[in-house]
């Protein structure tokens, strides 16, 4: 079990209506539809990670979201989930504006590019960080925006978002209670529950 | 001609004729008393009959979907690519039923039938019918068959239009809705379209008003015309150019009006085979089919509230480069479906063949129909 799902279902109401924006190979639309009965539909753009999908027997519909969300109503779904893959939105500013919009609420993991090890690799080195975590170079990464826990509490603090819970982890969504010391420096991977 | 049957065909298939004596009543008010409709079968339909798959045809198709009628036979069924034993609909796992629809020209009822009435062809005065008559039709032949829910309903273009119709008329009769390459209803340039290739028919001197059996005549003309304009729209600019560019036929420029470039002298023959195997009054009828379909006009308009009647799954699949119906169009079925809180799967094929692609075995198309397949299959989903 991936510990982040196992953080986002404890936020889910059973029976609730689930948009998962960026659902990969679906596992955590599948998990949820197990455990909480969700009504859950995915977007992905990925033509494999589609079929995967059909077989695991997800709903799943082929889409740029960076061309918008506009066919979908206001306030149609409970909530809306982002995971790993705000990074790569050509605005995430204005996803996350999308997702309030469509969400009664949203749920957003993104890794934090103000982790010390991020911090020590630029610094020492002077180039952009990889790692395993982070496995791109510069030209090819898909991960376009880079921001850390704090920008994007400012984010939220400058469009009156609300944000209901934050949990930082680590790499492999495990907690660490030393995190919550410093948690923009030793926290690797951000989860936020956020409202309008 | 097949020189020796591919082991992931059907093999060589018969089409039966069924014959039905309760009166249909028909959208536009009249009714056919009696009608028969041909149809093809593949596979073994299972002990409590749940694994039956209905394939509905597009505007020129027909029954014979899969496998060859005789060994002298130059292609397969339409949709062989599709259909037989390991393909994406698995001919070892469903029992595939495939019809010619009402007004059809392939030995179903239709203007080119006798009017029992009469004694002579019914010509124009074959009733014109809906997708909803040609969905009420199908009903009755799953009655016929023993089968009282299909597994799965499965269509392309005008074929999706009637999978969907499906999911609303008889909700508790279909588990799986598979739409391709459809649209909820044609836009005012396909009716624009659809004018065009109707006048070119109806214009031609030997229609006479539809009545041209009697006069052993054929509005070859209008029929080829109509044909030419229409496959102009089933195909892709990109696709067109890619296959025929501006070759010409003998080299030179000829400074007259024959055909010569390639694609004049490939719509020409295109036209002409059409023209030969199919019958205007059926051309008429299934254009006027497409441009009634309209389910949401029934609720208000309102495409989520039709969509809403239905209980069963969908897939709908659309390819990029179609303009007939383009992946806009799809789109809009897929919002309505997640409206309604209905469980679907959307896949946006990248293809270069125009509204063509659906006949085509695009590997990436084939892979996501026959994952989804498995699952009507399997019986898996939310």
């Amino acid at each position: 079990m991936r510990a982040d799902l196992e953080i986002i279902r404890e936020w889910i109401q059973p029976n609730s209506r689930l948009l998962d924006l960026g659902c990969g190979e679906g596992e955590l639309l599948e998990y949820l539809i197990k455990e909480k009965q969700v009504k859950g539909y995915g977007i992905e753009i990925n033509p494999d990670n589609i079929t995967s999908c059909i077989e695991k027997g997800v709903n799943v519909i082929e889409k740029d979201i960076d061309k918008g969300l506009v066919s979908i109503r206001d306030g149609s779904f409970d909530t809306v989930v982002m995971s790993h893959a705000l990074q790569t939105m050509h605005r995430p500013d204005l996803i996350v504006e999308e997702m309030l919009r469509i969400g009664k609420e949203c749920i957003v993991t993104f890794p934090n590019f103000a982790h010390w090890r991020v911090r020590s690799y630029l610094s020492a080195r002077g180039k952009m960080p990889v790692s395993k975590f982070l496995s791109y170079t510069w030209y090819n990464t898909p991960n376009i925006h880079f921001f850390t826990f704090k920008d994007f509490e400012e984010l939220c603090v400058e469009r009156n978002i609300h944000i209901l819970d934050r949990t930082v982890v680590d790499h492999e969504h495990r907690h660490r209670w030393w995190i919550h010391l410093w948690p923009n420096m030793l926290g690797e991977i951000a989860i936020y529950r956020i409202t309008r | 001609m097949p020189t020796e049957i591919p082991h992931d065909s059907v093999g060589l298939v018969s089409p039966q004729t069924l014959r039905f004596d309760t009166p249909l009543t028909l959208a536009c008010g009249r009714s056919l008393d009696h009608y028969e409709l041909v149809i093809e079968t593949y596979g073994t339909l299972n002990a409590d009959a749940s694994n039956a798959v209905l394939i509905c045809h597009a505007l020129s198709g027909h029954h014979h979907v899969a496998g060859y009628h005789s060994m002298e036979d130059r292609k397969p069924g339409w949709w062989d690519s599709a259909v037989g034993p390991g393909k994406a609909i698995d001919t070892n796992r469903f029992f595939v039923v495939a019809l010619n629809n009402l007004g059809g020209c392939h030995g179903s009822s239709g203007p080119n039938s006798l009017n029992p009435a009469t004694g002579k062809p019914y010509g124009p005065d074959f009733p014109i019918v809906t997708v909803v008559d040609w969905v009420h039709s199908q009903a009755r032949l799953a009655d016929k068959l023993g089968i009282y829910q299909w597994a799965a309903v499965v269509g392309g273009s005008l074929g999706g239009m009637q999978a969907l119709q499906w999911s609303i008329t008889y909700p508790d009769r279909i588990r799986h809705c598979i739409v391709i390459a459809a649209a909820p209803k044609l836009s005012t340039q396909n009716i624009a379209f659809n004018e065009v290739a109707r006048q070119a028919i109806s214009k031609d001197p030997q229609f006479h008003n539809g009545h041209y059996y009697e006069h052993n005549q054929v509005p070859k003309t209008g029929l080829m015309l109509a044909r030419m304009v229409g496959h102009i729209t089933y195909l892709s600019e990109d696709g067109m150019r890619e296959k025929f560019g501006r070759e010409l036929r003998s080299g030179k420029i000829n400074f007259d009006f024959n055909p010569q470039f390639q694609i004049e002298s490939y719509l020409q023959y295109q036209g002409e085979q059409f023209s030969t195997a199919f019958d205007a009054n059926t051309y008429l009828l299934m254009t006027k089919a497409l441009d009634y379909f309209d389910p949401a006009a029934d609720f208000d308009n309102n495409l989520t509230l039709a969509l809403s009647q239905a209980q069963c799954q969908f897939f709908i699949a659309s390819f990029t480069t179609d303009w007939r119906f383009s992946p806009e169009r799809s789109r809009e079925i897929v919002d309505a479906l997640i409206d309604a809180g209905k469980d679907v799967c959307y896949t946006e094929i990248e293809a270069a063949h125009g509204h063509d692609a659906f006949l085509i075995p695009i590997p990436r198309y084939m892979e996501v129909f026959s994952a989804y397949m498995k699952r009507v299959h399997t019986g898996g989903g939310q």
